[in-house]
């Protein structure tokens, strides 16, 4: 079963942008220690991290087809930072990655508690329909 | 393999389990001779198109893989020194070409499937494996079949050889006591490889399609080395009774199209026969299984001329023994459709809504997509419509979400329609 895993990041907080470098140094050690488990348990099939919401726009096709390119919307709290798709045996484990991600070390080291979208890829084959 | 002849690809498939047999049991290392017999196959697609095959395909695949074996144990052992012993003794390999014993040989295509199908190991690392050291497939066309990169089914592949290595589970036949169950943990894995294939939609129709091919072959291979065995034909006759429908299941778009509106003309007569004479000469035996009951199912399905022709009671007729015979509820919601087309949609219902207290159902998509079904047949439109748009909700397969969306649709639409008539 394959399930997409998005992990959302209060805007507040961009990122780790201004984290101190030891802090910064163990959230991208745990980021590449996961995705280095996952692949080695045969159980990833996809992951990219996204750049920080101020690169992000919102488009639109206007009368003449042509892109309408606007900023992303200044109220939205949360941002989706990156995401992985996983192919996993049930859906529990699908959601212990999850939590295992949600608990990413921040500042400090304390666990930064991210919600984790984890939404089931439409990946199943049909049944047999009389 | 996909850029070599397509002969060249069925020969080295054919060829595989034999040459990996031998490679096991003259060199008592299943994963490292899985390797060797990889980069033998590689090494054949690569050169045969390019320079004629070899007057004995299998002595040359099996040649390259002891030799790549021999390379492999030598330099390990300049690397470990305590294991000069096993250099010394696959110095002394045989050439390949001299004996081939025929017994050994058939039964090690067993012996491989039994392996590769343990219970200790995942269902999804059995499939990999079975597919790579059974089939012959490569771990790139496998992992195009499963839609994961390459390196994943990589890892998958090792970790499935890992776990042989440490249960210890030798190179040999079951006993006679294990026998029955590791049997049908071969039939299910061949089974699940099958249903992956076979149950494709179309964005991914090529690669899959494949593997319902590499599922009907490996099961025919075993069937042939089981001929006595009723449920092994039972699988067989089910995957080509299935199959033979396959290209009268989707629209050219891939949209779902239900048996009782395909068109019977596009299945495929040859299969079907194959199928049913399968079945036929199984049944008598005696030993009736799930596979078999399975498989004369689809084979009256098969047999209608049109869908109004179905033997209904005879299907409800087997699906009571199958019900009798595993615990599955979708065998029960299959059940109470039959029982619907043969004591009307209120008996189907019943059963449907007896089901309801199943854990394994309670949230299933299946439970509302049947009910909306029946609802249908029993003219309570909007009861339907409402089942049907719950079902799509659940569903995990996109194709059948649009199927079960349109359904709805086409109810609600006949709906708004009776609305304006009055």
């Amino acid at each position: 079963m394959k399930y997409m895993l998005m992990m959302n990041t209060m805007k507040a907080g961009t990122g780790g942008l201004a984290w101190p470098q030891k802090d910064l140094r163990a959230h991208v050690a745990f980021m590449m220690g996961l995705n280095k488990e996952l692949r080695e348990s045969g159980e990833l099939v996809f992951a990219e991290g996204l750049s920080f919401p101020d690169q992000a726009k919102l488009v639109r096709a206007g009368k003449n087809g042509l892109p309408i390119t606007d900023g992303v919307f200044p109220e939205s709290k949360e941002f989706l930072a990156g995401y992985w798709i996983v192919d996993v045996v049930t859906p529990e484990r699908a959601y212990a990655l999850a939590a295992r991600i949600s608990a990413a070390p921040g500042p400090g080291g304390i666990p930064l508690d991210m919600p984790i979208e984890v939404r089931p890829v439409m990946s199943s084959p049909p049944p047999e329909m009389l | 393999m996909t850029s070599g002849q397509p002969s060249t690809e069925h020969l080295l498939r054919e060829l595989t389990p034999l040459v990996l047999g031998a490679v096991v049991r003259r060199f008592r290392d299943f994963a490292a001779a899985e390797d060797a017999v990889q980069e033998a196959l590689l090494a054949a697609a690569k050169q045969w198109p390019e320079e004629g095959l070899p007057d004995n395909p299998r002595a040359w695949l099996t040649q390259v893989a002891f030799r790549r074996m021999t390379d492999q144990i030598r330099s390990e052992s300049a690397r470990r020194r305590r294991e000069g012993e096993i250099a010394l003794e696959a110095s002394r390999a045989p050439e390949a070409t001299t004996t081939i014993d025929a017994a050994a040989e058939e039964d090690d295509t067993l012996v491989l499937l039994f392996m590769c199908c343990h219970p200790a190991l995942t269902l999804s690392s059995a499939i990999a494996l079975t597919l790579r050291a059974v089939g012959g497939l490569t771990t790139a066309e496998i992992a195009k079949a499963f839609l994961v990169p390459e390196s994943t089914m990589a890892q998958r592949i090792s970790r499935a050889k890992q776990s042989i290595k440490d249960s210890g589970i030798p190179f040999e036949l079951p006993t006679t006591e294990e026998r029955a169950q590791r049997l049908h943990a071969v039939l299910h894995v061949l089974y699940l490889i099958f249903n992956e294939g076979y149950t494709s939609s179309a964005g991914a129709q090529l690669q899959r399609v494949e593997l319902s091919r590499e599922a009907i072959r490996l099961t025919r291979s075993l069937r042939n080395r089981l001929s006595n065995d009723a449920e092994t034909a039972g699988l067989l006759a089910l995957m080509l009774l299935t199959d033979a429908r396959r290209v009268a299941r989707t629209t050219g778009e891939g949209e779902l199209i239900p048996l009782m509106h395909q068109d019977r003309a596009l299945w495929d007569k040859s299969q079907i026969a194959e199928g049913v004479a399968l079945i036929s000469a199984a049944l008598p035996k005696g030993s009736v299984g799930p596979y078999q009951l399975q498989a004369a199912i689809a084979a009256v399905h098969d047999e209608a001329e049109q869908a109004e022709d179905t033997d209904w009671p005879q299907i409800l007729a087997l699906y009571d023994l199958l019900k009798r015979m595993s615990d599955n509820p979708i065998v029960a919601l299959n059940h109470a459709i039959a029982a619907a087309m043969v004591h009307g949609p209120a008996k189907g219902l019943a059963l449907v809504d007896a089901l309801k207290a199943d854990a394994r159902m309670a949230n299933h998509h299946r439970l509302d997509a049947v009910r909306a079904h029946l609802l249908e047949m029993a003219g309570d439109c909007d009861g339907a419509v409402k089942h049907y748009r719950a079902a799509a909700g659940k569903t995990g397969s996109l194709p059948e979400r649009n199927y079960l969306l349109m359904q709805a649709a086409r109810l609600s639409n006949r709906l708004n329609l009776v609305d304006e008539q009055e």
